[in-house]
């Protein structure tokens, strides 16, 4: 009795939902649980764009934006229950910022016709779009990232890190693991030694892994981590003194809050980046004045201008593109998540687009075809500075090592055709 | 007015001992399976089987599976997330090793093996009591989920340690996959759980079951009336094993289709189906179901209401949620400790007398 009363209520809920003339952009977002300190500006800023496209631009091709949002809690099942509950308002893309979260979405996405965008995190051979035609990772995924921190390790080493020995703190899960077979390719080819020390959900105790990196001395030290688990990692590292410069994080574990609970001592950390930091872009000046200033910016309003604030509104600029580019090809302005597929497979962004939006030499330029979803994968370095506390680039955008991440890719994403049957190949 | 024998006559044996006794009730359970066989499964889309009604009838198995060893026999137990987490493996390695087989006998397999590993956590229970054993439990629960992720042999060499449900069928219909439909993967589990229960019900009311409620009222006691607490003991750890297993399996293989045993099968499953079981009434089939159905059904209520209906930011409803269910399994410790289960009772009480009580 109790059950079907429920029932009805929640029926009456659902029916109530918007209609579906906007353009549906779900945000699965995290702002609780210990992975709530990279959730939250990632999501203001993936809001705010959008926000800023409707308030100034009038929407999308003159069609409003709308941004449902779905607390995942960084939870694979309350993911899979935001992406029951959102895909019928006629989302036009996914983006559910975790890796846990993307595996479970990649075969239901195919299904159902809808586009993922894992921008910098999910599977690595999503690149290779003719096995996985519904999933993007440009403009660059892992395996870049790993590659590039090598190729800055060989720079700073004047070309030659054999014999060095790199450890890698990494977070436990489908995430954390993701590079070390790159990692363990990269080893073979320059001849360094690489030790992988993983640390489990969600990352608040790392004594034992930070012990055995004081023991064993490595000449630099990887992280990959995410949440609570970056800065307790940096932390540490300050009480073994280990030196920061010699110590890498990847792009999730590059932003404000994971390196502010150090103090002056997390001064010189280094991050790998895909995109620009900073606010000195065009853009922000708008996002000021038609967002913040208005009142209409997300969250507390307090992130613009973060690391991660950032890479969410690039998200979402690259989603706007994208749309934009689909209701080109299809002459409408009202997309169906399948032509918004299209739009990202004939995505080319270039400097000139850069531009004209407000983010010259924000990110790279990039075409996205049907055999590459990965994009370019250049790959930059940013270091900390404690006493301005700002990120600033150190290092430029880079291409990573093609030649090792193009065949893991092609080994790994062949693997998955087999296994569910996919025939790889363009339409 | 409702739930009223007068006019109900028994006549046999069989009358007298049935689960049902009164005629209302007896009724209004074939209504429930009526509906649950015949309709929902009409009307049932993606949204109300992927978010609603599996993790309902999946957590219903499991809060069984605790329920007899918990509430029934009294062994109390926190290790509900790695037994989960073997029937997920042990069903991934049989789907993977063996595409041709029915899903039906993969997932009964896999509940059996989880029953095997139960039995040898189990056995500690002879020696140690209460707390001393909710601590053996929980060494078993991080023990596995260590093993799942330390030995690649479990996910199959997979580069990023998770395990993917493949495509698999019975008699011709997909039931695992993404090209599974809604209709197949609800009743595939709702017949594992009306089987499910309907064994509990029929152990938890026969000798093996007073044997358990014996052990868990006072084993003494029980051991010198002739119980042999050796065998009660461990065949709760059997049952139950069996149980959470299945429902393993159905999470692993029919809800998600993919799974990180640190996140899926973490502690704090084992801490949601405890709370399922206390909430929903300790020593109660009606609980087990009453716990999963409120624990699985609150989130998703509050999210409707707070952030679609009334606007409210996702955080503070994420973090209603949180508060919400704390509150309650203090209320409902110090307050009703015999869960929803037992407001049924008093409500069917209560409604017998309605609308003249005494």
């Amino acid at each position: 009795m109790k059950k079907t009363l429920t029932t009805l209520a929640l029926g009456a809920a659902m029916a109530a939902g918007p209609a579906m003339a906007d353009l549906v952009f779900p945000d699965l977002s995290y702002r609780t649980g210990p992975y709530a300190a990279g959730g939250i500006p990632f999501s203001d800023g993936y809001n705010d764009y959008f926000t800023l496209l409707n308030e100034r631009d009038g929407g999308i091709g003159g069609v409003k934006a709308k941004v449902v949002e779905c607390e995942t809690g960084y939870n694979t099942e309350k993911g899979v229950e935001c992406y029951e509950s959102t895909k019928g308002q006629g989302a036009l893309i996914y983006q559910p910022l975790s890796t846990g979260i993307t595996y479970q979405l990649i075969p239901k996405v195919t299904a159902d016709n809808i586009p993922l965008h894992t921008m910098g995190y999910g599977r690595t051979s999503a690149a290779n779009g003719e096995v996985f035609s519904h999933v993007f990772n440009y403009p660059a995924n892992y395996w870049n990232g790993a590659s590039g921190v090598v190729n800055y390790l060989l720079e700073a080493n004047g070309g030659d890190i054999s014999g060095k020995k790199i450890a890698l703190v990494y977070h436990n899960s489908a995430y954390g693991k993701e590079p070390i077979r790159t990692l363990e390719e990269l080893s073979k080819k320059h001849g360094f030694e690489l030790v992988a020390l993983p640390v489990d959900h969600p990352g608040q105790e790392q004594k034992s892994q930070w012990l055995q990196i004081r023991r064993d001395r490595p000449d630099y030290v990887v992280m990959w981590g995410w949440g609570v688990m970056n800065q307790v990692a940096i932390q540490e590292a300050a009480n073994i003194r280990f030196p920061m410069e010699n110590f890498i994080g990847v792009w999730w574990s590059g932003a404000e809050h994971d390196v502010m609970p150090a103090g002056d001592k997390a001064d010189g950390y280094k991050a790998v980046t895909f995109h620009n930091v900073g606010r000195d872009f065009p853009v922000f000046d708008d996002i000021q004045k038609y967002v913040v200033d208005a009142g209409k910016a997300a969250g507390a309003g307090d992130q613009v201008g973060n690391v991660l604030y950032n890479r969410g509104m690039y998200a979402a600029m690259l989603a706007a593109e994208a749309a934009k580019t689909a209701q080109e090809i299809h002459g409408t302005a009202e997309i169906t998540p399948a032509m918004m597929r299209d739009g990202m497979e004939a995505l080319v962004i270039d400097e000139a687009k850069m531009e004209a939006l407000g983010m010259p030499n924000f990110g790279p330029s990039f075409n996205v075809s049907c055999e590459n979803h990965g994009g370019p994968g250049l790959v930059g370095v940013t270091q900390w500075d404690a006493e301005s506390k700002t990120w600033s680039l150190i290092s430029d955008f880079k291409p990573s090592d093609t030649e090792v991440i193009g065949k893991l890719i092609e080994e790994d994403s062949a693997a998955y055709a087999s296994e569910n049957n996919i025939e790889p190949g363009c339409k | 007015m409702f739930y009223r024998e007068a006019g109900d006559f028994k006549v046999s044996y069989a009358d007298d001992s049935q689960t049902f006794p009164i005629k209302f009730d007896r009724y209004r359970y074939y209504v429930v399976l009526a509906v649950a066989f015949g309709l929902i499964p009409f009307l049932i889309n993606d949204y109300w089987a992927n978010a609603i009604l599996l993790p309902f009838l999946i957590y219903s198995i499991a809060a069984i599976g605790l329920n007899i060893l918990v509430g029934y026999c009294g062994q109390v137990s926190l290790g509900t997330g790695g037994f989960m987490a073997v029937g997920a493996y042990a069903c991934y390695k049989l789907m993977t090793a063996f595409p041709e087989v029915s899903m039906f006998i993969h997932v009964i397999l896999a509940g059996g093996i989880t029953a095997f590993v139960c039995v040898l956590f189990g056995l500690p229970s002879l020696r140690i009591k209460g707390f001393y054993l909710a601590v053996a439990t929980l060494a078993a629960q991080f023990f596995l989920v260590w093993l799942f992720n330390r030995v690649p042999w479990f996910y199959n060499y997979s580069a990023s340690g998770q395990i993917n449900a493949p495509e698999r069928d019975t008699f011709g219909i997909i039931i695992t996959g993404p090209n599974a439909p809604a209709w197949a993967t609800y009743l595939f589990c709702l017949i594992f759980l009306a089987v499910c229960a309907l064994i509990a019900r029929n152990l938890t009311r026969g000798t093996v079951g007073r044997t358990w409620m014996a052990i868990r009222d006072m084993d003494i006691a029980a051991e010198i009336i002739g119980v042999n607490p050796l065998k009660a003991k461990l065949t709760a750890f059997a049952v139950s094993g069996f149980f959470i297993g299945i429902s393993g399996a159905l999470f692993f293989a029919v809800y998600l289709g993919a799974v990180e045993v640190g996140e899926a099968f973490g502690i704090q499953k084992s801490f949601l189906v405890l709370f399922m079981v206390i909430l929903g009434g300790l020593g109660s089939i009606f609980g087990s179901f009453a716990g999963a159905a409120f624990l699985v059904l609150l989130p998703v209520v509050l999210k409707v209401v707070g952030v679609d209906l009334m606007g409210w930011p996702t955080d503070i409803v994420a973090h209603f949620q949180l508060v919400i269910v704390g509150a309650l399994i203090i209320v409902f410790l110090i307050a009703e400790p015999h869960g929803m289960a037992q407001l049924w009772r008093v409500a069917k009480e209560k409604l017998r007398l309605w609308p003249f009580p005494h």
